[in-house]
């Protein structure tokens, strides 16, 4: 393998500063790697050819005039709407969108040099666990060794994982509804993190359910995450939910000691039928932190289980609405006329250009907001999801930070659970809660499966305390020392 | 206040009571959407305004407008009503291919604005005090052109996102005079408050009506709503009518459908839209992509400090400040444009003259062309000149009639059209007195008649002076001189 695909994101912001190495032969790298991994199906759009023009200016731009993120390849969920690409969000219904105008991310991305090398396949509209929803086709899990019988990346920022899994990018970008960032790094043996709710601007992201959508980096180290997020975030008067609150310098302090640092473990999450191998995992993660002077509690947050039930209402319900504006009429798919009336165009339209999956969703919810079953679904999912806000603002009032296994298993094989939405839905039961709760989560690859596939820890902190939360990662991430990386010459 | 009134449909089983409740769409005064950067301004072409959000393009995000707030504000303190520190967006459900989103952006469980009234004048000493249960701020939606191809139809989107605000009223007006006289008044009100420009033709304000009967003191009977009513003359007829159909029908043993009904000003009649079965799910739930709206007291308070003179206050000036009659104060007060162009024209003048002037002269040339007064021929200002020259004796009131009338068609200057006419008035003595000696001369039978005691022929005298003059005499000279010369 090429040694600068070896590099962190880091370390390759250092390398492009000393000049030693110019921009070109590093996107060069990486488009050859990407090039070499099409097997996987990772990337819904190549973006080479602005890749290498933008890799050229630079190479002729003083080195002072070097931005933090100079030359660096990223690669961008296809939600992320840029300008220049398309952007389908993995669906049908926006085969051939365009959109004229650069989500507030990737704008803050591209503002300080960084360069979109590709855009990554996902989970329709970003509803799914497999990666397996997207129009076109599966995204394997470079960790795959049997063809036959390939993994899934998770989802549903599975293509960004996987990029990322196979050195594909720097770092890339993924949303996280209910865990799909958190989710497929654990799958793929990456850090994925979900920032607070508000810290990321969700102008210019496809619209999956407005209340939980935060987008954030998936990445080989926690620091490179720590990097990524620092010129991801900003406060947006585009969006009204954007939070304008200072972000603390998560650099600054990230190699500093936990020492008396209070980690909390809930009993909670400690769920029937969880493997030993997870459950170890866990017990891993509690020794680690604990041996660099972490005060381990066990504490309770007594709504977890309905959680994700909870999810399940309210991230379809608006969904319903947030997917109402595919209609044919204005922008994306349109079924073939001649119709017999508009609700002709409006039931062919959506019923041929959103996959399973989404229709799925978007009965459902349909179905929760619907007169006489709004009050016994929407709005006690609201209430259930203030009792979980409830649980994290007490259980922080005794501890710094939670820690948690980041998804029930290792990756599965693709295929596996389609057929079963439940036992799918499953997988996002110890992310779910925190997404509910609008709080900054992340996970760390901490170690093999079994089958030797990665496991990822999850960790979990207050609203916009991230410098503590990447620290208490940091910290995990050194003890755990996870240097494993997939195999690809299969 | 006034309860008791006559009812206004009797039936052939007596008397009926007619309930009515109002909501009117009131766009919002403002330069920009409610939700987006797009133009709000109204006649451009064909999706000209349009801001991304508009078209509902993904990613995209609603931001409010707070120019817009403030005017939510203002309207609902020119209506007496309650300012909530707290309301909440929330997302109405349903498909058409005007509604860009799919679901248009309002306000359901927690409005901006709550309990609000107006009193409407019953007569010249009695008013009603209509409830307004609230004013919510909501999205307009585009406009579908069917016309234009056999096959294909076409949307306008530059309306989509502008603001409006929907005002509802209690259920407290009871006939369709009420019913005008209520969206009159509270167009007046917005107009004066700067919320709401008030133009009916353009759509900025529009009416929906629901209406049942009953016989006094039974309970509500099923209500009827009539839709999208875009005239105060409409919105009357089509609630005399829709009372009527459902007293016919009750009276011959049936009963009302709950449901929609649309009004065809061609016919007058009022038809089913949609019934009660194909009403829409709206499916509302609170906008996860805006936060709720809190306000806070001191920008209630800031803003009232800015509300302009409203109608009711207005009309108390004119009867203080003016010595106007109640009766004439009402009909200035009654329209923005009507009480400015009064204010200009009493300037330095008789205020009762310059009343008396636009109720009896201009309204009535205004109303025989169908025109308002902001499209007078007769400036406030070129109306003054008139005056001026009838209070400097240049020329008498009926001939200042008949230069007015001239005014009204050509719309010249009334200097210009005196002189071009010579309808200068006769003040100088000298000249009538000639006249009177000539006509006393050559008619001693009516000479006499008066010295006989018939003063009444004193009135002949003057009538001869103004055909002589064609009528440009000072009557009030004429007068003097004829008595001063019969009398010798």
């Amino acid at each position: 393998m090429n040694e600068l695909l070896k590099l962190s994101l880091v370390e390759t912001v250092k390398l492009i500063k000393t000049k030693k190495v110019s921009v070109k032969e590093i996107i060069e790298a990486y488009i050859n790697r990407l090039d070499d991994t099409e097997k996987y199906n990772m990337l819904s759009e190549k973006n080479y050819d602005e890749a290498l023009e933008l890799a050229n200016k630079i190479d002729s731009k003083k080195q002072e005039d070097f931005r933090p993120l100079e030359g660096i390849p990223i690669a961008v969920k296809d939600i992320f709407c840029t300008v220049g690409n398309k952007t389908t969000a993995s669906s049908k219904i926006l085969n051939n969108f365009f959109a004229p105008y650069e989500s507030t991310v990737t704008k803050n991305l591209k503002n300080a040099g960084g360069i979109v090398i590709c855009k990554t396949n996902m989970d329709e509209f970003a509803m799914g666990s497999a990666s397996d929803t997207c129009n076109k086709g599966e995204v394997i899990n470079p960790w795959t060794d049997d063809f036959s019988k390939p993994l899934t990346p998770g989802g549903s920022s599975g293509g960004s994982a996987a990029v990322v899994a196979a050195s594909g990018a720097c770092f890339s970008l993924g949303t996280d509804t209910g865990g799909s960032i958190r989710q497929p790094a654990s799958f793929c043996g990456n850090v994925g993190l979900k920032p607070t709710y508000g810290r990321c601007s969700r102008y210019g992201i496809i619209a999956f359910a407005s209340s939980l959508d935060q987008a954030g980096p998936i990445s080989k180290t926690v620091e490179d995450a720590a990097y990524a997020l620092t010129y991801m975030a900003s406060w947006d008067k585009n969006d009204s939910t954007s939070a304008n609150v200072k972000m603390p310098d998560l650099l600054k302090n990230i190699k500093e000691s936990i020492k008396g640092l209070k980690v909390g473990v809930p009993k909670e999450y400690i769920i029937d039928g969880m493997s030993d191998e997870i459950q170890k995992l866990l017990d891993n993660g509690r020794t680690w932190l604990k041996d660099q002077g972490a005060e381990i509690i066990d504490i309770s947050l007594p709504h977890t289980k309905v959680a994700l039930p909870c999810y399940y209402i309210i991230a379809p319900a608006e969904a319903s609405a947030n997917l109402a504006r595919y209609d044919g009429v204005k922008f994306g798919y349109r079924a073939e006329g001649p119709f017999k009336d508009l609700n002709d165009m409006y039931c062919k339209t959506r019923g041929e250009g959103f996959g399973k999956e989404v229709k799925r969703r978007l009965l459902i919810g349909t179905y929760v907001l619907s007169s006489g079953y709004y009050d016994a679904y929407y709005i006690h999912a609201q209430k259930v999801r203030r009792k979980i806000v409830e649980d994290f603002n007490s259980a922080f009032k005794d501890v710094d930070v939670i820690l948690s296994p980041t998804a029930p298993s290792d990756a599965f094989v693709l295929g596996e659970k389609k057929e079963d939405p439940i036992n799918m839905y499953l997988n996002d039961v110890f992310t779910v809660p925190s997404s509910l709760a609008g709080l900054p989560a992340i996970s760390i690859p901490a170690g093999l499966s079994k089958n030797n596939k990665p496991l990822g820890l999850q960790l979990i902190s207050n609203k916009f305390t991230e410098d503590t939360l990447l620290k208490t990662a940091f910290a995990l991430e050194e003890a755990a020392s996870f240097t494993h990386r997939p195999n690809l010459e299969k | 206040m006034s309860e008791a009134r006559p009812y206004k449909i009797s039936g052939k089983t007596g008397s009926w009571e007619i309930v009515i409740g109002l909501e009117v769409h009131a766009q919002v005064s403002s330069k920009l959407k409610l939700f987006s950067n797009g133009s709000a301004s109204f006649g451009s072409n064909e999706n000209e305004n349009l801001d991304l959000l508009d078209i509902g393009l993904p990613g995209t995000l609603p931001t409010i407008n707070s120019f817009v707030i403030d005017q939510a504000i203002k309207s609902g303190l020119a209506l007496n009503a309650k300012v909530n520190n707290f309301s909440i967006f929330d997302r109405k459900n349903y498909f058409y291919p005007d509604l860009p989103l799919g679901y248009q952006i309002s306000q359901y469980k927690e409005p901006i604005i709550s309990d609000g009234y107006i009193d409407i004048d019953i007569n010249e000493s009695d008013s009603k005090r209509i409830r307004i249960e609230r004013l919510h701020l909501e999205q307009d939606a585009g406009k579908s052109i069917h016309d234009q191809s056999p096959e294909d139809s076409f949307i306008d989107f530059n309306r989509a996102g502008v603001a409006l605000m929907e005002i509802v009223s209690y259920p407290d007006l009871s006939d369709w005079e009420e019913a005008g006289d209520y969206v009159t008044k509270l167009r007046n009100i917005l107009r004066f408050a700067n919320t709401c420009d008030g133009n009916m033709q353009e759509g900025s304000l529009r009416c929906d009506a629901n209406v049942s009967v009953r016989k006094p003191n039974d309970d509500l009977g099923t209500r009827c709503e009539i839709k999208n009513l875009n005239s105060i003359k409409n919105l009357m007829k089509a609630i005399e009518f829709e009372a009527n159909r459902q007293v016919a029908l009750l009276e011959s043993g049936e009963t009302i459908a709950q449901e929609t009904r649309l009004f065809d000003a061609n016919s007058g009649k009022t038809r089913t839209m949609r019934s009660k079965e194909e009403a829409h799910d709206y499916r509302y739930f609170p906008d996860p992509d805006l936060l709720p709206l809190k306000i806070q007291e001191d920008r209630i308070h800031k803003i009232s400090k800015t509300l302009p003179e409203l109608p009711a206050q207005l009309k108390e000036r004119l009867k203080s400040q003016y010595k106007l009659g109640s009766y004439d104060a009402r009909v200035i007060s009654a329209e923005l444009e009507t009480a400015k162009y009064f204010e200009d024209l009493s300037e330095g003048r008789d205020p009762k003259q310059a009343a008396n002037w636009i109720i009896s002269n201009l309204f009535g040339k205004l109303n025989g062309i169908d025109k308002s007064i902001s499209e007078s021929p007769i400036s406030s200002k070129k109306l003054g000149k008139l005056l001026d020259l009838v209070n400097d004796g240049t020329i008498s009131n009926k001939i200042a009639k008949e230069v007015f009338e001239e005014m009204f068609i050509s719309s010249k200057e009334a200097k210009e059209i005196i002189e071009e006419k010579g309808l200068k008035q006769i003040s100088n003595e000298d000249d009538i007195e000639k006249l009177v000696d000539k006509i006393i001369l050559e008619n001693e039978t009516q000479v006499n008649q008066f010295k006989e005691g018939n003063t009444k022929v004193m009135g002949w005298f003057v009538g001869q002076v103004m055909k002589l003059t064609k009528g440009q005499a000072n009557p009030g000279i004429v007068n003097k001189i004829i008595l001063k010369k019969l009398n010798n």
